[in-house]
């Protein structure tokens, strides 16, 4: 058990490593490859209007000219102890983690990202446990009464519910809900928790709910078929032998062993959303990481596409790590391993 | 061997204090889109309490269909079951499926084949043997735990109050047998059905849980039924022995008839196939020929006709009516239509010589 969650440790810390080496060569070293040069790339620092000496300098202080290792080294060494920059007028402390500036803001990225993250996390964590509870029980239900009428009627939703994009439910929703009903709040009103939990939670119910409509058939499909196949395993044969209420048979036997597979796609969807739910932010307004790396793709803000990049990335290696960890809790059989 | 006389009842005749475990004309059929499969078509038999039933027959003959019905194992609208059950004067065919629930693992209690998928793999040996325990028993969980570690130890399963928190992957082939018998057994059941107990065992520990199986009934009194497709492994447990073919009884008397003085063609063809190696070891083994019937289109006549050697003999009545299953000699029952004569001289001539 100790050396599987040691193992487990050290190949997250490898992972990380390796993420933080992919992002670093898609952002410096895959421009170099494309014909840029220490001077184009220096370019962005410094405005249009720069003349070619104020380039070179900026391209010099910011290491452009050094190989790539080295660069390599002291960007890592930015986020995990903080760095110095060099504006030529002074020396400007970009404390740890850093991930350097905004193109267009000058602000530092970090700070902006722990300002957006509250929002995102809010949006994940709430639609994550709305979508569990709804896609399992009525995954659950439909494979119990397979084949009637509340099977066929959940199974058409969730079809539907798996195909309809967000940018579709979502505005189909806020037209109906918010504006026509007037039930729920507009988009773009967030409440911190800390304020408020019960504004937060109304800012984000229709959010969460448009979210978790599509998990929720997801995981009703799933639940469904794990289901349908654990109720025909010899170990519930068992269960009814002993003479076992139907229910426990359900609950304790069944849905125990159908759990696990869903429980690692839970983690890797909730990683995922931690690094920004795009779709549903672009579409209620949300100031989240997904709408900030979007802002910056539009913008070609580097850092901030950088920053949310490696922010995103970190969440889901962690919740591959809880999720590893999360199978030896549940699965006696791997802690042996 | 048992050969007490009250063992093999008509089954045709009602008695008021019946034996412990009856069943009468039991049917079980499935309705598919290919027909009706008719698994197991009006089978009658009794079991005493101490004594062993042994059911044989090939795979697909209806064996475990039969006592998946006993139990009340088979989904409810799966299946169509007629007939009776009456276990210690309790009709179970009839009964509600909560009444049903309530009698399994307490009065009736069943091992099956495969140990290892026949256990939960997420839960401990110890937690699955307390669980069956508690369903039956209001006790607290510490009794209960020291019941299982004493159930353990009563199966011979080594260092009992350690191995009790083990998961079934850490034990092995035999030991999860032990442990299913234990947890069967937790609730003292008057029945036991073993469903190929032995099957997915090495042939050494086959024994030693045949044995086990042996000293328990005669420890706990109760009623056995074995089903397995070998009869070497009821020959030596099973006071009468049941010979199933196409969802019917064709050979029905005690475990010595059916060694010594075997009537049905089929009978023995499985003594034939079975390896012996207190004989000479002569030639190959002889396989029955060709393979058991679809259970949707029973052969007409006797079912076992296209695979019998002596089927020629009955004048075309084996191919034309089903043969009733009557008592020949006092507690043999057979469903064939070669005369006794032929039957007789078939027997001595062909049959014993090469077994």
């Amino acid at each position: 058990m100790i050396t599987y969650i040691i193992r487990r440790l050290l190949a997250s810390v490898v992972l990380l490593f390796v993420v933080s080496v992919m992002t670093f060569s898609i952002f410096y070293v895959v421009p170099r490859i494309a014909g840029g040069t220490p001077e184009t790339l220096a370019t962005r620092y410094v405005g249009r209007s720069a003349t070619a000496a104020t380039v070179h300098l900026t391209a010099q202080r910011l290491g452009f000219y050094d190989p790539m290792t080295v660069q390599y080294a002291n960007w890592a060494k930015g986020i995990v102890v903080g760095a110095d920059y060099d504006y030529g007028a002074g020396i400007e402390r970009c404390p740890a983690p850093c991930l350097g500036y905004s193109f267009i803001t000058k602000q530092p990225v970090w700070p902006d990202l722990l300002d957006r993250a509250p929002v995102t996390f809010s949006l994940a964590i709430g639609a994550s446990i709305i979508w569990l509870v709804a896609g399992v029980s009525t995954g659950v239900l439909s494979a119990l009464r397979r084949g009637s009428f509340f099977d066929r009627g959940t199974m058409g939703v969730a079809l539907a519910g798996v195909s309809l994009p967000i940018f579709f439910t979502g505005l189909v929703s806020l037209a109906f809900f918010s504006y026509s009903l007037g039930w729920t709040a507009p988009g773009g009103q967030f409440v911190p928790f800390t304020e408020s939990p019960a504004q937060w939670a109304y800012s984000l119910i229709l959010p969460w709910i448009t979210l978790s409509f599509l998990f929720s058939a997801q995981y009703a499909r799933l639940t469904r078929a794990g289901m349908l196949e654990t109720m025909h395993e010899d170990y519930i044969r068992t269960a009814r032998a002993k003479g076992l209420r139907e229910r426990n048979v359900v609950i304790q036997h069944g849905l125990r062993a159908a759990l696990t597979p869903i429980l690692t796609i839970f983690g890797l969807d909730v990683g995922l959303l931690l690094g920004g739910a795009i779709l549903t932010e672009k579409t209620f307004s949300l100031n989240g990481l997904g709408k900030y790396a979007v802002d910056g793709i539009n913008t070609q803000d580097m850092p901030k596409i950088m920053g949310v990049t490696l922010f995103a990335a970190f969440f889901i290696v962690m919740a591959n790590l809880i999720v590893d960890l999360m199978y030896a809790v549940v699965d006696p059989r791997v802690r042996t391993l | 061997m048992n050969t007490n006389a009250a063992s093999l009842v008509d089954a045709g005749t009602p008695v008021a204090a019946g034996p412990f475990l009856q069943v009468r004309d039991l049917r079980v059929h499935f309705p598919t889109d290919d027909g009706v499969v008719k698994s197991v078509d009006g089978l009658s038999f009794t079991v005493e309490r101490g004594q062993t039933l042994g059911i044989v027959g090939e795979s697909g003959s209806g064996k475990s269909v039969t006592s998946l019905s006993i139990m009340g194992l088979h989904a409810p609208g799966t299946a169509e079951i007629s007939g009776q059950v009456m276990l210690n004067g309790d009709e179970l065919i009839s009964a509600s499926a909560e009444h049903v629930r309530k009698l399994r693992g307490k009065n009736m209690a069943m091992i099956f084949q495969d140990p290892l998928s026949a256990m939960h793999p997420f839960y401990t040996v110890g937690h699955q043997i307390i669980e069956a325990y508690r369903i039956h028993n209001h006790v607290s969980k510490q009794v209960a735990r020291k019941h299982a570690i004493d159930m353990l130890d009563r199966v011979g399963i080594p260092q009992p109050g350690q191995r009790v928190d083990d998961y079934p992957h850490q034990f092995s082939g035999g030991m999860r047998q032990r442990a299913m018998i234990a947890m069967a057994l937790s609730c003292d059941p008057d029945l036991l059905i073993a469903d190929e107990p032995t099957t997915a065992l090495d042939v050494t520990v086959q024994a030693q849980i045949l044995d086990l199986i042996r000293d328990l009934q005669q420890e706990f009194n109760s009623a056995v039924i074995i089903i397995t497709h070998d009869l070497g492994v009821v020959a030596e447990l099973a006071d009468d022995i049941l010979v199933m073919y196409a969802g019917r009884c064709v050979e029905y008397a005690s475990a010595n008839e059916i060694f010594t003085e075997p009537r049905h063609p089929y009978t023995w063809g499985l003594l034939g196939s079975m390896p012996r190696l207190d004989r000479e070891r002569t030639e190959r083994l002889k396989p029955i020929q060709g393979s058991p019937p679809s259970l949707i289109n029973v052969p007409n006549g006797c079912p076992f006709h296209p695979r019998c050697t002596y089927a020629d003999l009955t004048a075309g009545a084996s191919q034309s009516q089903r043969p009733e299953l009557v008592e020949i000699s006092r507690r043999h029952f057979l469903a064939c239509h070669l005369t006794a004569q032929d039957r007789q001289r078939i027997w001595d001539n062909d049959i014993r010589p090469g077994l």
